[in-house]
Formats: C-alpha cells, structure tokens, sequence
C-alpha cells in the first residue's frame, strides 16, 4: 500500500514509538515537539509543548495515560497523553538522551549525555502514581562508560539496566545496586557507536543497530550474541517485527555527506532481513535521507520510519507481505 | 605497540596532532632501530642488507685519487679547485673534505675525500668526474669509499665459481591445470592484498592466498599470468609456485615506481625518480632493466625526465609509462623508446641499439608496435604550417624498411588502435575543418597482413560527430566507435554506438557497417576476450551503466547497472566479468562478478578497495583447426560439464537447506528457551504490574461481530401487468 506520508515535523525525527495498543504513534524530533499521531490513517492528534531543545526519546505507559521525554533542553518531562498537559519535569545537568519505562511504569530509566566536565550517567527514576507525589531525586545514578549513552532500557523484571552507546559496549547493570553485570564480548561486539537498541516484545531479546553497518541480536539474560545482519551503510535505527521473524534496519550514510552524492547512493531505504536466516528480504525506499527512527505497530502489520529529512512515513502492508517465503 | 594501524586511522590520528599527511615524507622518517609498529618484516635478509649499509655510513663519499701532489702552501689553491668541481654536482657537507698530508714531507699524498649529504650524489659524482682530466697527467680515479673495502676483499687466487646443482622448479602454471577451469584473481583492499578463485558455479569467490602488506604500493600479473609482482621500497618482487605464492625473485630497485614486463614476460622494466638535493636540478630517472628468472641488470637507463619524456616537438613534461615499447609476440626481441626526433630501438640479445644508431625521424611525435610483428607505426604531425604533410608510417624492424606510408592534411592530431593479431591497424584522424575552428575525424585503415597493405579511408555518416571510444573486436574483424553529434547542443548526453566489419558479405577487402545503436548511455567499450560480446559501458557520468551485446546476433542480451562502477574487466577466457568500485569512490566499494551474458552472479563488498585483477592465461597452445573442432563438437565435450553444474547445484541446494533447517533448529531452541523464563517470571511481572494478568498482551483476539437492525417496514402491493 502506499506510505501515508506525515508531515509535522519542521526537523529531523529522532524517535517514534507506539502505545500498546497501536492505535497511537509518538514522534520525537530535534523540534522542540513530541507529536501523536493515529497510527491508522497518520491524523495528527497533537503535539505536547514545553521543551526547549531537540526531544530525544520517548516512552509511553502501558495504560497509554503517561508520555515521558528526553530532551537537549537537559530535561524529562511527564506529559499527560490525552490532554497533553506536562505533569512534571526531571532537571539535569546535561542533555537528556534516552528514556524508558520499567515494566508496572513505577520507575523510568533516564540517561545524559557528557557535557562540559560531566560524564555521561544512567539515572534511575521514581515514578509516582500521582503526579502531585512525584519528586525528582534519582534512586540510582550509574557512571562509567565513556561517551555518550545512547540507549537504555530495562531487562525482565526491572532487575538489570541495558546501556549501549558510543564505546560500542553493551553492559549489562544491577537496577538494585547499580553494579556493573556484564559486557559484551568485545570479539564478537559491535566496531563503532551503537546508534539504537530495540527489545522484542517478550523482552527476551534485543537487537542493537550501530555505525559499524550491521545490527546484532542478544540474549537479554546472557548476553549472548544469536545473530548478525550485515548491511551497507550505518545503521542508525532498528526494530523488530512482532508478528514474523523479521528485522528493519534504517540508516543512511551520515548527513553531512547527503548533498554531496546521487540519492541512490545513499540507500536512505529501510531493510527486511530474515530474523532466523540473517538473509535481506527487501527493501522499502522513500526517504530523501537517512532514517533515523524506526517502529513497529505492535499487531505488526504497519510500521513507520521517521528520516533525517523530517517527514514520518507510515507504512501499512500488502498482504503478499505475510506470506513472503525465502 | 599493538594492532596494525590501517590508513584512515592514521589519517585520523594525523589530523588530530596537526600533521599534513601530503606534507610528509615517509622516507625521511627513521624509525628507532628494533622498532616494527608490531608489522613484522618477513624480509630479514633485506633487512640486514639495509641495515649493514647504515651501519657502515660511508655510502655518501667518494674517493678522488690522481691528484697532483702539492706541497702545503698550495693546499689551500688545490682544495679550491677540487671544491669548485665536485660542488656543481651536490652539496660537500660541511667538513666534508679531507685531503691527508704526508707527515714527512708535508706534501699531500694525491688524494682527497669527499662527503656528500646522499649517497646518490656521490654516485652521480663518481660517475661524471671518473676520467676527469684536470690536465694531461692528472686524470682522476674516482671511487666509492665502501667500494675500496670491498676490492681489498677480492682474493689474489682466482678460484672457479661453484655451481650450484640444478634443482627442478615447480610448476608455475599450476593455476592453468584447475579441475574446474577456474580463473584466479587478485585484489587490495585495505591493506590486505588477496588471491582468489572465481568459483562462479558456488556464486563466491574461493580464497587462494592472503598476505597483509604484500605490497607497498600496487599489484601486478605478467602478461601470461605465471608471476605477481609487488612493489616496495628496495624493489620489486615476484611471486608465483604451484600451490601457494612464494617469492621467486627480488629486482633490487630503490624507491621504484612503475614497473612493466614484457609481453613474453622475459624481461622487467623497472623505473624510479629521485629529488634532487638540490631543487635547482631536475630529478633524476632510473630505469633498470632486468631478467626476470635470472634477476640480472641487462641494462640501466639513467638521465632527467626530459630525456625519456615522451612527443617531439609537444614537449610534454614528466614521463609517460612505459617509456619503453616492447614488440609484439612471445620472443621479446625488441624494444623502442622515443626521444627527440628519434626513435631508439633496441634488441635484446646485447642490449643495444639495432645497427648501433637511433632512427632518425624528424618530429616523431606517437610510435606504436604490432602486437604480433616486429613492425613499428609512427606519426608525424604537419611541419612548416602544413607545407610539409603529416604522414603515418610503417617500418620494419630489424631492417628499417618503410612497408608503407600515408600522407594525411590538415591534421590536428593521430592515434593508433591495433587489433590483436596485428592484422589491422585503425587511425583515428582529427583534421582541422577549413575554418580551422573545429575538427572532424576521420579512420586510416591498413591491412597490415594483405599484399602491398591496402589502406581504406572510413568516415562516420554525420561528419561532425565526436569519437568518444573506439575498439577492435580482440581476434576477430569487427570495430565498435561511440560517437555523437557536437555541434548539437552541449554535449549530447546520449552517443550512439556503431559497430563496424572490416569485410562486407560479398566482399572480404571492403570495410562496412553493421549497425547503429542510438543514444546509449555509454562512454567505454569492453569486448570479450574472445570476440561476439562487448559491454557497452557508462562510467563516471553514466554512473555505472551496462548494456551486454551479442554482435554476432547484433542484439542487447541484457541492460544492467553497477552503481558507481569504476573498473570493468573481462576474464582471460571471456566468460565472466567483474566490474568494481574502487577507492576513488568513498562509499559502494567493491566487486560484482557477472555471467558474459549479464547475469549478476555474486557481488563482493569491501572498504577501501583499491585493485582488482584478473590472472592472465597465456594463449592457447590449440591450433586454430583443433579450436574450431571443439567448437562443432561442442555438444560433446558441454554434455560432461553440465552433469557436473548439475551436480553442483544439487549439492548447492541440499547444504542451503541444511544450514537453514540448522538455523531454525538453534532458533527454536533459543525461543523456547525464552518462553519457559518468560512463564517463569509471569507472577513476579503481575506483581510489578499491580495485580494486572499482564501477560495477555499477546493474546488479544479480534472478533467480527455482525448486528443486524430493521431500520423500517412498509408493505407495497405490486400488480402484475399482462
């Protein structure tokens, strides 16, 4: 079917999530406004005004009542989704990078960048049933990895924080303690900055997009590597299918380099690749540069790509899609 | 020092402390003695032999004996004389002479010292000054300082030389004898520089070797494929054997540049340039000459640029390579280098000019060799404002006869296109229309192997059009040109394609015209080794078009594109094509290997790829009868090798399908593994969630729910109308 095509977004997109139910996607972009869409015909519904920088990441609650985002402006923020009021805002001392809700919404994970002489932290966050009780103090702070971290999400049962980031190292945290678990071995690990991570919808696993042009599959528990997709261009947004063993890469070569070559050259196109077989399916195209944000519908039969060029393309399938044998 | 630093690390690095990469000369670096980077030298003889140099020193200055004897208050005015000569030719250093008194008499003993700051200058010294007559009974003796050590060493007893027994080679075709006839290629990526085989029916390649740092700069087949030449700093070296690469010989060669074989691949031209220590001076060349299984200097070539620039009057600056011709054929008898209004030939068996003396050609401006006979064709532009006309002659060699000449008008410029066997010869002709504001081009074609060489004038239907690429059909009669209107509107972007026969149907002796293709995005032609296809090409602009074409059927097989393509390249044998993206592109880099037909077989990707090559074959010992037999009984010999593709592909499928059914097993595996934890955790998760059955999130099912409502009833009586 055709790509419903939403424009909304006067900058680059950054991160697009659906709610549970999937009939609601969230944008991020380096505007200053979180956007929500009808994940059916790409209607928009609203945009949650506040911030004062690019807006990193979202997440929302199982309920689909709270949004939270990440910011530059080196703030959180609790929004109201249906009214789109902001309940409260997390300050920090440096941009706000990655968000993500724990599985029971009672805690968020929270990481900023470095930043002047600060490194990079995990913040650990409670969240409050009612927002009048909300206070902002961490519960933990996790330090260590150099650079930035890009993402950050909870492991099952909220007993382990996974980071992944720019030192290419995917680590593994005690939520508890804030103790170092595990890393990923380096022999087998990513080569460069580790762009994206998405989980699967059991959390069982993970996938982890980076510049190195491939895309990994780990076990959420042992950090073990299952499967690689090589691909031929930086990876810098990654999502699974809930329905099919299928992956999507999105990427592009870098920005900076876009206007200097033909579009074909920059394979701005999002890439299927066979989950179990590690095989390229196909290819959807659309975008005039590099695809920064990819998500699934969660009945995974629609997804969006969001793309450095600003538009949100949705992307309901054909039904030959479903039964694609290779 | 741990890992091997690859090229855009270091560019990184450079760029971080502020050095210009393009600034610096590599060789000026010298490295702490012991100290490798981690890069493990596998040429420890070359090693030592660099380093006993260093150690030594003295390679710098030379020895000038036969100076008249002067007593000490000449010294000063023998020093000044002696300063004045050897400092035209490089810098003395500073304390650089010394010329020793005889304690006794206080006279000086007739010989001094001196040092230069490069070892090359007192080589150039001792070569210009040796025999140099100060006046009659003075005439210097110049010598190397190292060398005097080595002389002493020379025994007074002449002992014979031993022999070393004969030891068998191996069999340096070894490649040719492959069970399934594959052809082997070689390509640098990175700093790796690999050998592989093209196993086209398993669609990858299969690695032969790897080395990381083979070469220094470049790669380089002989012309029949039996060595592989890398180039380093010292010199040059080949590599070859029957199961792996080993090093069968080194061409000592400091700082060479460019190499060349000739076509028998008997002999190695090796070629280097020096800056000058004085950057009032021109560079200086070198160009050796060596065997190739012997490893001798047959002879050296030493001068400034100038002497082997190329183009008589044109005055091109810098050498144009190879600034040595080699004739056609396997015996490797001849070689020719132009110079200024002459054309030098040599032979090989002493190494010297044929008949001791240059050919005298006013002007000579291009020379080409048939790629099959000793003959030569030259060109000649228009002299005296065209009084005197251009001419293209053909003169044989060793006798220097003119076989032929043509003279051609209002000429602006000539270029050779030989056909493989030597039986043709194309002229392309640019002349000057009358206005001389434009030209126009026109072919010259000689048939070299007829009696009395006929030559035919060929020119394009629309006489404005501009020749972007011309090429002979290898073995065969036919020609293709890409030509297009220029006088239209800003380069249309859209040639066309002719091709050429050089007999008509009825007439063997007439050239004709087989077809036009028009407005084809191409601006390169690559014919199959063996004739019938050629691939029309679009680089650059084009950005990698192809069109596959049978020109026996005249008919496109097949329209593909290589985005970006650089390089395409025919197998020897003309069944495959690999067509490539090298580093001049930042992103795409790497291979696709096609069928001759133009189906994509495989397609190979890798960063910074810089070379790719395939092994010559040398040519078929079958005599033309036996080929042409085969090719009738093709059937025969084809029924063999398709059991065998068949084979293969069967075998080709049943492992596909037992990695796939490996895959999804471990996969299954994995996913169970996942679901037995997943129900494991459920309570706890429900707890997380406050009660909530959580875990129904998959399990949601759609229901089609039909409602049927009676919006309103009414009654109507119809009557039947009869």
């Amino acid at each position: 079917m055709r790509p419903i095509l939403m424009k909304g977004h006067e900058r680059p997109l950054t991160f697009l999530k659906y709610n549970r139910d999937g009939d609601l996607l969230f944008s991020c972009a380096k505007d200053h406004n979180p956007t929500v869409w009808f994940a059916d015909n790409g209607e928009r519904l609203g945009t949650y005004r506040g911030h004062n920088g690019a807006v990193w990441c979202c997440d929302v609650s199982r309920d689909s009542a709270r949004l939270i985002t990440g910011s530059a402006d080196q703030t959180a923020k609790l929004w109201n989704v249906q009214t789109g009021q902001q309940l409260f805002t997390f300050n920090f001392d440096s941009p706000a990078r990655a968000v993500d809700f724990s599985v029971g919404d009672r805690l968020a994970v929270i990481t900023t960048d470095p930043f002047m002489e600060l490194s990079s932290a995990i913040h650990v966050k409670r969240i409050a049933n009612d927002p009048a009780d909300q206070v902002g103090e961490s519960a933990l702070i996790l330090k260590g990895p150099q650079g930035r971290i890009n993402r950050a999400v909870w492991g099952p049962l909220n007993r382990t924080i996974i980071s992944a980031g720019e030192d290419a190292v995917i680590r593994i945290w005690d939520s508890e303690t804030g103790k170092l678990l595990k890393e990923n071995d380096k022999e087998v690990g990513h080569k460069k900055t580790i762009t994206s991570l998405a989980k699967s919808v059991d959390g069982s696993h993970f996938l982890t997009g980076s510049l190195d042009k491939s895309a990994k599959l780990w076990d959420i528990r042992t950090l073990t590597l299952i499967k690689t997709y090589v691909t031929e261009r930086p990876v810098n947004a990654v999502a699974l299918s809930p329905l099919l063993d299928h992956v999507v890469l999105g990427g592009g070569q870098d920005a900076s380099a876009v206007t200097t070559t033909d579009h074909r050259a920059g394979k701005f196109e999002a890439k299927f690749y066979d989950k179990v077989l590690q095989e390229e399916i196909g290819g959807v195209k659309g975008h005039f540069g590099p695809i920064n944000a990819l998500a699934f519908n969660p009945d995974g039969k629609s997804f969006s790509s969001g793309g450095e060029d600003g538009y949100v393309r949705l992307h309901h399938f054909d039904s030959d899609y479903f039964n694609i044998k290779i | 020092m741990g890992d091997v630093m690859v090229l855009n690390d270091i560019e990184a690095t450079a760029a971080r402390i502020g050095i210009d990469l393009s600034q610096l000369d590599l060789d000026s670096i010298r490295l702490p003695p012991g100290e490798n980077f981690g890069i493990i030298s596998d040429d420890e003889d070359i090693y030592q032999e660099e380093n006993s140099e260093l150690d030594s020193g003295f390679g710098n200055i030379i020895v000038v004996d036969n100076l008249p004897v002067v007593p000490k208050e000449k010294y000063e005015k023998l020093e000044n004389v002696i300063r004045k000569i050897y400092s035209q030719i490089g810098l003395i250093k500073d304390d650089g002479f010394w010329m020793p008194l005889d304690p006794e008499t206080q006279k000086t003993l007739g010989y001094c010292f001196i040092e230069y700051n490069t070892p090359q200058e007192a080589e150039l010294a001792k070569e210009k000054t040796h025999g140099y007559k100060l006046d009659r009974s003075h005439i210097f003796a110049v010598n190397m300082f190292d060398d005097f050590d080595r002389f002493m060493k020379v025994p007074d007893q002449w002992a014979p030389p031993e022999s070393n027994p004969y030891k068998p080679g191996e069999n340096l075709q070894q490649w040719l004898t492959d069970e399934k006839a594959r052809d082997q290629l070689v390509i640098r990526a990175g700093s790796d520089t690999e050998v592989l085989w093209n196993d086209a029916r398993h669609l990858k390649p299969e690695p032969v070797y790897k080395r990381a740092f083979w070469t220094e700069s470049f790669v380089q087949w002989s012309p029949l494929g039996t060595y592989l030449a890398t180039i380093h700093r010292q010199g040059a070296a080949v590599w070859g054997g029957a199961s792996t690469f080993n090093r069968l010989m080194r061409y000592a060669h400091p700082q060479v540049r460019l190499i060349d074989f000739s076509p028998g691949e008997k002999y190695l031209v090796t070629y280097s340039s020096h800056e000058p220590s004085n950057p009032r001076d021109a560079n200086r060349v070198v160009i050796n000459i060596f065997d190739v299984r012997t490893g001798k200097v047959m002879r050296d070539f030493k001068g400034t640029p100038d002497d082997f620039a190329i183009g008589g009057t044109g005055g091109v600056a810098g050498v144009s390579w190879p600034v040595f011709k080699w004739a056609g054929g396997k015996d490797d008898k001849y070689f020719a280098r132009m110079g200024k209004n002459v054309i030098s030939v040599y032979e090989t068996e002493t190494f010297s000019l044929v008949d001791k003396k240059s050919m005298k050609v006013e002007n000579v401006m291009d020379f080409s060799w048939s790629p099959t006979d000793p003959i030569l064709a030259l060109f000649v532009p228009e002299l005296g404002g065209g009084n005197q006309p251009a001419r293209v002659s053909l003169v044989q060699i060793p006798n220097k006869e003119e076989l032929r000449q043509k003279n051609l008008f209002s000429v602006s410029d000539c270029k050779m296109y030989w056909q493989s066997n030597g039986e043709y010869l194309a002229v392309k002709v640019d002349r000057y229309t009358k206005t001389k504001k434009s030209t126009y081009t026109g072919f010259e074609l000689f048939r070299i192997k007829e009696r009395d060489i006929p030559i035919e004038v060929l020119e394009l239907e629309n006489k404005n059009d501009k020749i972007i690429a011309f090429a002979w059909e290898p073995k065969g009669h036919r020609f293709a040109v890409i030509h297009c209107d220029n006088t239209s509107s800003n380069n249309n972007p859209r040639p066309d394609v002719s091709f050429y026969s050089m007999r008509s149907g009825h007439n063997t002796g007439r050239v004709s015209k087989l077809t036009t293709l028009k407005g084809k995005q191409a601006n390169a032609l690559f014919w199959s080794p063996s004739g019938r296809f050629i691939i029309l090409a679009g680089l650059k602009g084009f950005n990698g078009q192809l069109e596959f074409y049978n020109v026996d059927e005249l008919e496109t097989m097949a329209t593909a594109e290589h985005f970006m393509a650089t390089d395409i390249e025919w197998d020897p044998t003309g069944r495959y094509v690999a067509t490539a993206v090298t580093s001049v592109h930042e992103m795409e880099n790497g291979f696709n290997i096609w069928s001759f037909n133009g189906k994509l077989l495989y397609r190979i990707l890798k960063d910074h790829f810089f070379q790719f090559l395939w092994r010559p074959r040398p040519p078929s010992f079958l005599t033309p009868e036996k080929e042409e037999e085969i090719a009738k009984n093709l059937k025969k010999y084809s029924k063999k090798y398709e059991a065998e593709d068949q084979d293969v592909s069967m075998f080709l499928s049943e492992q596909d399908r037992e990695k796939r059914r490996m895959l999804k097993e471990e996969w299954e595996k994995w996913v169970a593994e996942w679901k037995r934890l997943h129900e494991e955790d459920k309570l706890e998760r429900q707890k997380l969630r406050e009660g909530e059955v959580s875990d129904e999130e998959e399990e949601y099912e759609a229901k089609d729910i039909e409602v049927e409502e009676i919006l309103d009833v009414s009654e109507e009586v119809v009557s039947f109308e009869d």
